[in-house]
């Protein structure tokens, strides 16, 4: 107990002193996260939407698929997208192996299943009356599926935080196709692995609490957003 | 009403899923006139409605809008789209303002600014709820709501309005707004309204025609009057005079 006590103490001094370390794994960590997490945003609510608004009878493949992948343990995609981007596999030529867009490819393929399944159900719920009463109020085809995506703006930040959620607190998939290499893809997670591997569990215990804070702050942020969009509609 | 030019019609139209559910031969409506459809549930009223408004394909057949083949070049053109519009039974308001809801329509037409302002003033007066402009749409109650969606349809004034059993779910006081509501639009705008119904009074108050569906065919149409004292088909008059098990 006083270990932890001692490890706590010692991680807020490291995150008030704005310790180097630390930040330099504090910022690659939200640069793949955040990159990873808004690229699957990217395709990952579209491709949502898309299923959300197809019979579901008509997708029951496609959602196998995506409720199966939601589930894929880091390391088995970690393992997947190391045996495609090593320098015998068929991505080999590009050098990616051990850098930071590995790994942003890795927790891509975490976070997008959950992004995009999470929103097809938030769509399936109401998106089909949405659609055909923007359609019936003569709205474009852009229109009407901007009109269902904001109408379905909940289910959609949720996805997102989840996905996020998926991301930044995974180690298995980073560590495979990172390498946790100090300075160019060490990780808070692949950071703490190690820290406590070697014993020092304050810088561990100090990556946990600002994984914890980040995490905190970063959903708090959603949450305001999602809260806030609803605010603005009371007040028009 | 004057009655008109033939505005919408349809041949040989059928929607089929598992079995048929729908087959018409030939049927038009006139312009500035109001029809209810009545007939009992599984009739094909709403299926027919869902068709002309282009929400669903017909399996086979033509419909015309304004003299144009709608799909007749395989696509639907949203000009053609946007000539008519329609109330559901449980109205769908979006998550914002009740003025917001209102001027929907307009926004994805592109009026300028100040036109959907007085639009969005003048229509929520009409249907009594001005008071209500700033409020969010999820804090009304449903026959406020059913008075917003009907707003909101005809605020683009569309050749033809589609009512799929708007009033079904309301109150006799929302019930009587709602169809003061309509009279008055048929009667400032000359617009045609086509009305799914089960409520046989409802259709015989406010149609001037009725048109009467069974097991997804049109049995009868005339003007409500004729449909209401000597129906021609035996399975009409078995429907209005209420022994027809629905």
């Amino acid at each position: 107990m006083p270990r932890l006590i001692e490890g706590i103490i010692e991680a807020f001094t490291l995150i008030i002193t704005l310790d180097p370390n630390l930040m330099k794994i504090i910022m690659l960590s939200l640069q793949v996260s955040g990159a990873a997490v808004a690229l699957s945003m990217l395709c990952g609510v579209p491709l949502g939407a898309f299923l959300g608004l197809k019979p579901a009878v008509r997708t029951r493949f496609v959602s196998k698929i995506l409720y199966t992948l939601m589930g894929l343990p880091p390391v088995v995609a970690g393992l997947i997208i190391y045996l495609l981007i090593s320098r015998a596999g068929p991505l080999g030529v590009f050098g990616l192996l051990y850098t930071p867009t590995a790994m942003i490819i890795a927790q891509f393929t975490l976070a997008m299943p959950i992004i995009a399944g999470l929103t097809m159900v938030g769509i399936r719920s109401r998106g089909k009356e949405i659609q055909e009463t923007a359609r019936t109020l003569g709205a474009s085809r852009l229109l009407t599926a901007w009109t269902v995506i904001r109408e379905s703006r909940f289910a959609i930040f949720g996805a997102i935080v989840t996905g996020f959620g998926r991301v930044i607190a995974e180690v298995g998939a980073v560590m495979i196709v990172g390498g946790n290499i100090d300075g160019h893809t060490r990780v808070m997670t692949t950071a703490i692995v190690l820290e406590t591997s070697k014993g020092h569990y304050e810088l561990a215990i100090g990556l946990g609490v600002a994984l914890l804070v980040i995490s905190f702050v970063i959903n708090s942020l959603l949450y305001y957003l999602q809260g806030g969009v609803g605010s603005y509609d009371r007040r028009l | 009403m004057t009655g008109g030019y033939e505005i919408l019609s349809v041949e040989k139209l059928t929607k089929k899923y598992e079995k048929e559910v729908l087959h018409v031969e030939k049927l038009s409506f006139e312009k500035g006139k109001i029809y209810g459809l009545i007939g009992p549930s599984g009739a094909g009223k709403s299926t027919f409605l869902r068709l002309i408004n282009f929400l669903e394909s017909p399996t086979t057949g033509r419909i015309f809008f304004r003299g144009k083949e709608v799909f007749g070049n395989g696509r639907l053109d949203l000009s053609t789209q946007r000539g008519m519009t329609m109330v559901f039974q449980k109205p769908v308001l979006f998550k914002t303002s009740v003025s917001e809801n209102v001027a929907y329509g307009l926004k994805a037409r592109g009026f300028p600014k100040e036109e959907i302002r007085e639009k969005v003033e003048l229509l929520l007066k009409k249907v009594g709820l001005e008071a209500f402009a700033g409020r969010h749409a999820g804090s009304l109650s449903g026959g406020e709501a059913q008075r917003i969606a009907l707003a909101r349809a005809v605020a683009f004034d569309p050749g033809v309005l589609l009512l799929d059993e708007p009033t079904a779910n309301l109150d006799p006081n929302n019930i009587e707004m709602f169809e003061d509501l309509i009279l008055n639009l048929n009667k400032e705008k000359e617009m045609t309204v086509i009305m799914v119904t089960h409520n046989i009074f409802q259709a015989k108050r406010i149609a001037h025609e009725v048109l009467f569906f069974y097991e997804g065919y049109l049995v009868e149409k005339g003007p409500a009057s004729q449909i209401f004292s000597s129906p021609e088909d035996p399975r009409t008059r078995a429907f209005v005079e209420g022994r027809m098990v629905y």
